[in-house]
């Protein structure tokens, strides 16, 4: 019976064939590579229609908050500075700004919460297409830049983070434009209590229009770089890194 | 039959701009759907308003019990093992056979999605100006108030059920079905996969957060895409089917060359 091709088999095999050419042609790195050049156009077109910071992400009602705000990627980091920390209410733990400034700075949880603060109740778009609303009291990232005195050299903001996913650090990274916006904020609260570990306590990031993976959690340092090359696989995350995620997530 | 009475039967139908948008719209359709179908698998299930999640009511689901693949609709469960849901090993809402790639690549598939809606949109705004400026969308496309008359409609949609395709000089023109059914793909279905996927980019709502209002949200959006994308599908799948019915190959070579034989009158 082995030797004998019938029909089925045939249209079967032809099939597999076919559809195994098919992904040489969708996967090859030629082709990530030219599918690039449709996502800077994106990033483009989508600051242009944005008026570069000026556009402010949606911003909704306390009515509209998800009942139920699911916890995504780490739920409880395991490093063991961190679980000492999260033990001691982060009393001793700061967040180290470097890089490219003028001033490094090292801030407890208590300076930030006495900061000016902005809240926000926003939408979250997970990469996978759910959503959540949630309302988030946080320092505007811009003041803390400022009163770093950042570089005019800076291009990127990396956020060095206390979890591990996929085996590695996790980190995410914006420009300057993202930096800046009004929106974007050191978040310490969610929803009127300081943030939970699942979310990412003591301090994450909100970008309010860009998708969940570029909203880091765990912060442990902020550093302003020229430059993302060099930072651990160069292409400014880890979902970037591992699993090619596009690194402006505006879509 | 003599040569020059076929010659006589074979007309000019299809311009060349239609001719280019059909086809590369063909390409770029098959590419968003299956790519379409693969961002799907990465969270299978839709809602209606602002938010949804997993702690939030779906009406629709794609996912497995096990081994078994069902599909969940406003609370009605369907078997769908083999198919959706669950088929060849695979515990994903749409086989891997259907996908672009044929693997899960979450960002790939993402990739090709964007680079294709450009083509589709950009293609579709074009298109538009095209056939309004060359009165294409007049002359060939809107159905004429005497084909919109119930009885007009009935007639046609008898001559449809029973294969009856137009013939001789009938057929020179489209039929109010087939009309119909182009001005729905062209004037709602495609602009609402257009802004509906704009909708659901976090930038296009601080950009134009009219999105938001005239689809009631971010995830009614993403339902209404999957409802749009269902509309298309549909769409090619009897469209191809016309094609078979009414000739293939003369279909083909009208749109690829533009010339169309006028198929000869039945015989009373």
């Amino acid at each position: 019976m082995s030797g004998l091709i019938t029909r089925r088999n045939m249209i079967l095999g032809s099939g597999a064939l076919m559809l195994s050419g098919c992904d040489r042609l969708t996967t090859a790195p030629a082709t990530r590579d030219a599918l690039t050049i449709a996502e800077r156009a994106t990033r483009s077109a989508q600051r242009l229609v944005m008026r570069g910071r000026s556009a402010l992400a949606p911003e909704f009602a306390a009515a509209d908050l998800s009942p139920v705000f699911r916890v995504n990627g780490t739920s409880r980091p395991d490093n063991a500075d961190y679980v000492r920390h999260a033990a001691t209410g982060f009393a001793d733990w700061r967040l180290t700004v470097d890089g490219l400034v003028a001033r490094p700075l090292q801030l407890s949880l208590a300076q930030l919460h006495a900061a000016p603060t902005r809240t926000q109740i926003t939408r979250h778009d997970c990469v996978e297409g759910w959503s959540a609303i949630g309302q988030w009291t946080g320092v505007p990232l811009g003041a803390v830049l400022r009163h770093a005195g950042l570089s005019t050299r800076a291009q990127y903001i990396v956020f060095h983070c206390a979890d591990t996913l996929l085996g590695e650090t996790y980190y995410e990274s914006i420009d300057v434009v993202d930096a800046f916006h009004p929106q974007t904020i050191l978040a310490h609260h969610m929803n009127g209590s300081p943030l939970s570990i699942g979310h990412g306590a003591p301090l994450r990031l909100r970008v309010e229009r860009q998708l969940g993976y570029k909203q880091a959690k765990y912060i442990m340092r902020i550093e302003a770089v020229e430059s993302l090359a060099g930072i651990h696989g160069g292409k400014g995350g880890l979902w970037e890194d591992l699993h090619g995620y596009q690194w402006y997530a505006g879509i | 039959m003599t040569e020059p009475e076929r010659d006589a039967t074979l007309i000019y139908r299809t311009r060349l701009p239609v001719r280019i948008w059909h086809w590369i719209n063909a390409v770029t359709i098959l590419v968003m759907v299956m790519s379409g179908m693969a961002i799907f698998n990465a969270h299978p299930r839709l809602y209606w308003g602002k938010f949804g999640a997993n702690p939030d009511h779906a009406w629709l689901e794609i996912s497995n019990h096990g081994t078994v693949g069902f599909v969940n609709v406003t609370g009605i469960e369907f078997v769908t093992t083999g198919w959706l849901g669950y088929a060849g090993n695979v515990d994903l809402a749409f086989p891997l056979s259907v996908t672009l790639p044929h693997q899960y690549d979450l960002a790939l598939s993402r990739g090709w999605h964007f680079a294709g809606a450009w083509v589709l949109a950009l293609g579709w705004l074009i298109f538009a100006g095209y056939s309004i400026f060359s009165r294409h969308l007049q002359n060939d496309l809107l159905p004429k108030s005497e084909e919109l008359k119930p009885r007009a409609l009935w007639a046609d949609i008898k001559a449809h059920a029973r294969l009856h395709l137009p013939r001789g000089e009938a057929a020179r023109r489209y039929n109010p079905l087939q009309k119909i059914a182009y001005v729905v793909i062209l004037g709602l279905v495609l602009p609402t996969l257009i802004l509906t996927g704009l909708t659901m980019s976090p930038a296009m709502d601080a950009a134009w957060p009219w999105l938001l209002t005239l689809f009631g949200g971010r995830q009614s959006a993403r339902s209404l895409h999957f409802l749009a994308a269902l509309a298309i599908v549909t769409f090619v799948v009897v469209h191809l089917m016309m094609v078979v019915l009414a000739g293939p190959i003369n279909e083909l070579r009208s749109m690829i060359t533009g010339w169309y034989r006028l198929p000869q009158e039945r015989d009373q």
